[in-house]
């Protein structure tokens, strides 16, 4: 199937300063990808590209299979959401998503149609005569969905859209994106640095850093394989646990030596053999820390020393140190730890993952 | 289609008939702006007869540096031929003690408007607003026969005094609106610290006012420097500032008119707030925007 | 610590030379002259009680209607070119081009020197005889005349742009800002709609602007009310009595004149007419912040 929106090659550069170099990224239609990556990664970059509002140093940018690279962003399909909103501010609600239609000169008819449409879709019929200054934040950001709404485009593109609201409106508005998009089935790309917000809505992340896409994948995948140790520290929270160590060949198969303890690797869900004497490093999860009672009877279990203890409602976050390492652990909750207790704590290798100390690949 | 005409990396830039009008029109009104500062030092450096010849946006022929001198030193208003020279001793003995006084105490009103919100504050503030846009036409007589009564009138402290009176609502406004935007809990946490009004204003305030203490001199200078009204009627026959100077050497009514001269003279009189204007640069445009009175 | 009234003593104390200034300064001249254009006062001031004699001489006075006149003239022409022109050079520089700063700081000089420098120059380039007149006249148009300055009906225009050379770039300054305070998410998202930049200026942005244009058009109408310096250095007041402005007339009559109570019912009429027109804005930009800030 022919790609949705396709960017093939791109570079962008300010001055002698590449901030994005030789990208290549393919969206299928109706593809719901979250551009992630922390502040300054290039991921609004790219996103501003894709829509024109930037200058591009080389590359191509297609768009339902259009060549739209040099296209102004009004003709290439699409429709964009702005973290600040970016409402017209003296205009109003009903006025403000009219009014590109009505400077392109649409009919009187078709405009009500597709405004009335997108204030259904959005919920905002009773705010149409109000001015932007009289809304909600939320409020405001549903307008400025609308405004893309009754662009009829083919792409959708969120800068950020939900960065300055609260965190309860956030959730919220989350829901109604994912909902938007389930009923509209457009293409949309959306630019976030929350991750939450990327696991939630997208089919695919696409996990930024340094100009440079680091994996893209679904968001299973990302979070449980990350392929580097960038992807891993970002994603999660708290971060995943690393230990530094090294592959030592055993009995059955590579064991990981780390500091003060060693565990076999049975069951690693590697990207091929694992290879031995090298230095590694071994990351897992928080919640994939076997703790406590889970631990007794497994291999490799061993002591460790809690420090303090997050009680989240749900379950509980417990810091334990280990030698020098400190780590981390999610855990059901219920008993309470004091600091100084003594507990067991051993491994789900099936679910860890190890990296080349050298190239922080994931091996 | 072959590979050329596929759009690829930058959008190929022409230079649109819109760039062009925009430059066209930002230089044509840069000319406009220029030309009479161009004029004023054209002339200046010309001789009379060149000047009687009429070619006013012509380069001087003759060049010669009398003029300037002539307007330095011997530039007459009326009988008195002294030149531009004793104006400018004025417009300094005026200026430097008004603009200090007055930033000082626009400074301590802010201050004290702001954190303190004493009893009456606020009409002080009304009145100091108000004050700020009625014509000055309204005070001048009353103000002429108080000063005479404590005979301040004609004389060198006196027209300090009008200029440090009519600086105060702007400099008031100015530090009032710096200080609003200071956190409080700033204040509090000095008065919690056993600061008094004197200790948090010198140690704390003063310190942190630098760019509104640089905006205020700037606006101060120029503003009390250009000022002719007040010069005019306050300053006295032994201090008249620059400015009054100036228009009486221009406009005397004796003697042919020394069109180079007088160019030069303005030329001089002009350069303190041009020198201002060139060496703040943007604390100049921010001097205006605060000088805007936005509450 | 010293108990909170003590403290507050001082800052009331900080506070005593501006009372003193509200009080004689401000409020006490305020009323005295508004007393004085009551009697009829000649050189020295007498408290007799004449009503509204002085302002009937005063509105019957051509003098004071042909300074009224020429305010509105020059009002006109400075308020309106400085807007035109300098939002005319504040949207150009908005628009990424080279070399912003050196225009930039060629069109706001001027507002560094006075009205009497400003007058001063123009009254030279555009002197009768030896000016423009003269200068066009010698590249070979023989017949070209440009003597304004000199004819009682024209004079006043040329007082009017020569003001607006020197203020137009406080309007560019002030504008400029404003458009710079405009969230770039916006034009983006106008770019995005499809909407020619010249729209975007008249439907948004300028709406955008409006508080900023009302602070410019405030500011220089209250130049317009006080000016004098301007008038003085260019024309003096001439040809005849052609180019007289308000404050001009205040001044001749209190100090040239001798006749004060006349003089001081002309400052009267200015002090109303102000208060009448400043009087909304003042209102609205601090009284009303102050309820929405509380």
């Amino acid at each position: 199937m022919e790609p949705s929106v396709s960017v093939r090659d791109l570079r962008i550069s300010y001055g002698a300063l590449d901030v994005i170099d030789n990208l290549q990224l393919d969206i299928t239609p109706g593809e719901f990808l979250v551009l992630l990556g922390p502040s300054g990664c290039g991921k609004s970059t790219l996103l501003n590209a894709i829509a024109g509002l930037i200058d591009i140093s080389d590359g191509e940018v297609w768009i339902s299979g259009k060549n739209v690279t040099w296209d102004e962003p009004k003709d290439r399909g699409i429709g964009m959401v702005f973290q600040s909103y970016a409402l017209y501010p003296q205009m109003s609600v009903e006025k403000n998503l009219s009014f590109g239609l009505r400077v392109a000169r649409h009919s009187k008819k078709d405009i009500a149609e597709r405004v009335s449409r997108a204030a259904e879709i959005l919920q905002i019929e009773p705010l149409l005569k109000r001015r932007p200054s009289n809304l909600s934040g939320g409020q405001r950001q549903r307008v400025a969905i609308g405004r893309a709404l009754v662009r009829d485009a083919d792409v959708f593109l969120f800068d950020e859209p939900l960065s300055n609201l609260d965190a309860k409106l956030r959730v919220d508005l989350r829901v109604e994106i994912k909902r938007l998009h389930q009923r509209l089935r457009s293409t949309m790309i959306y630019v976030t640095h929350d991750q939450i917000e990327a696991l939630t809505l997208a089919d695919r992340i696409a996990v930024m850093h340094g100009g440079e896409i680091q994996q893209l994948d679904e968001p299973l995948t990302i979070y449980n394989r990350p392929c580097n140790m960038f992807v891993a520290g970002f994603i999660g929270s708290p971060a995943m646990n690393f230990f530094d160590g090294r592959l030592v060949a055993g009995q059955d198969g590579p064991i990981f030596e780390g500091q003060g303890f060693a565990t076999g690797l049975a069951g690693y869900d590697g990207n091929g053999p694992l290879p031995v004497n090298r230095d590694v490093i071994l990351g897992v999860r928080p919640e994939h820390v076997l703790f406590d009672r889970d631990a007794a009877g497994q291999p490799a279990e061993v002591e460790a020393v809690v420090e303090l203890e997050e009680p989240m409602g749900a379950d509980s976050l417990v810091w334990l140190t280990y030698g020098e390492a400190k780590l981390s652990v999610r855990c059901a909750s219920g008993k309470r730890y004091r600091p100084g207790d003594r507990v067991p704590i051993a491994f789900d290798i099936t679910r860890a993952s190890i990296f080349d100390t050298q190239s922080e690949k994931r091996l | 289609m072959t590979a050329e005409t596929q759009p690829r990396g930058r959008k190929p830039r022409r230079l649109t008939a819109s760039r062009i009008g925009i430059y066209a029109f930002l230089v044509f009104a840069a000319a406009f702006f220029l030309l009479p500062f161009y004029v004023m030092i054209v002339t200046s450096f010309k001789t009379m007869p060149e000047i009687q010849q009429g070619n006013i946006f012509g380069l001087p022929t003759d060049f010669t540096l009398k003029p300037w001198s002539t307007a330095w030193a011997h530039a007459c208003t009326g009988v008195n031929c002294e030149g531009i020279r004793v104006g400018v001793l004025n417009s300094f003995e005026i200026m430097i003690p008004a603009a200090t006084l007055s930033i000082l105490l626009g400074a301590i009103n802010g201050y004290a408007l702001s954190f303190w919100r004493p009893r009456g504050g606020n009409l002080i503030f009304a009145v100091l607003l108000l004050g700020a846009f009625i014509p000055y036409q309204v005070y001048l007589y009353p103000l002429v026969r108080m000063l005479s009564k404590v005979s301040l009138y004609n004389t060198l402290p006196g027209i300090i005094t009008v200029h440090v009176i009519f600086g105060l609502p702007v400099m008031t406004l100015l530090f009032r609106n710096y200080y609003v935007a200071v956190p409080v809990d700033l204040f509090k946490a000095a008065r919690i610290d056993g600061g008094g009004f004197w200790t948090i204003f010198f140690q704390l305030m003063i310190p942190m006012s630098g760019p509104i203490l640089v905006v205020a001199a700037i606006l101060q200078v120029t503003g009390i420097w250009n000022d002719f009204l007040f010069g005019l009627i306050f300053a006295g026959r032994d201090h008249l500032p620059m400015t009054v100077e100036l228009n009486n050497i221009v406009n005397t009514t004796t003697g042919t008119k020394a069109y180079n001269v007088n160019m030069a003279a303005t030329i001089l009189t002009a350069l303190v707030p041009l020198i201002v204007y060139f060496v703040s640069g943007r604390w100049f445009v921010r001097g205006i925007a605060a000088g805007a009175v936005k509450g | 610590m010293k108990p909170l009234r003590l403290r507050r003593l001082s800052a009331q104390v900080a506070l005593v030379p501006t009372w003193i200034i509200v009080i004689f300064a401000y409020i006490g001249t305020i009323l005295w002259t508004i007393r004085i254009s009551f009697t009829s006062s000649g050189i020295l001031p007498k408290y007799d009680f004449v009503g509204f004699k002085q302002y009937d001489r005063l509105f019957q006075s051509s003098r004071w209607t042909i300074s009224v006149e020429n305010l509105a003239i020059f009002g006109l022409i400075f308020v309106i070119g400085c807007l035109v022109l300098g939002f005319l050079m504040a949207v150009f520089l908005d628009q990424r081009i080279k070399g912003e700063g050196i225009f930039r700081t060629i069109f706001l000089y001027p507002y560094a020197m006075s009205f009497i420098v400003t007058g001063l120059v123009w009254a030279w380039i555009l002197n009768p005889t030896l000016g423009i007149q003269q200068a066009v006249q010698n590249w070979g148009w023989h017949g070209f005349t440009f003597d304004w300055l000199s004819r009682g009906d024209r004079a006043i225009y040329l007082v009017g742009f020569a003001g607006m050379w020197q203020s137009a770039g406080l309007v560019m300054a002030i504008l400029l800002a404003g458009l710079r305070g405009v969230d770039e998410d916006i034009w983006k998202a106008a770019r995005v709609d499809g909407i020619p930049p010249w729209r975007v200026y008249l439907s948004i942005v300028i709406p955008m602007l409006s508080s900023m244009f009302v602070t410019a058009v405030v500011l220089l109408a209250i130049a317009v009310v006080k000016v004098y310096d301007i008038v003085v250095a260019m024309t003096g007041g001439g040809p005849g009595i052609s180019t007289e402005v308000p404050a001009k007339f205040v001044i001749d009559y209190l100090f040239n004149r001798q006749n004060i109570a006349l003089a001081t019912a002309a400052a009267s009429v200015m002090f109303v007419a102000v208060l009448v027109v400043l009087g909304p804005w003042l209102y609205n930009q601090y009284f009303r912040q102050d309820r929405r800030a509380s």
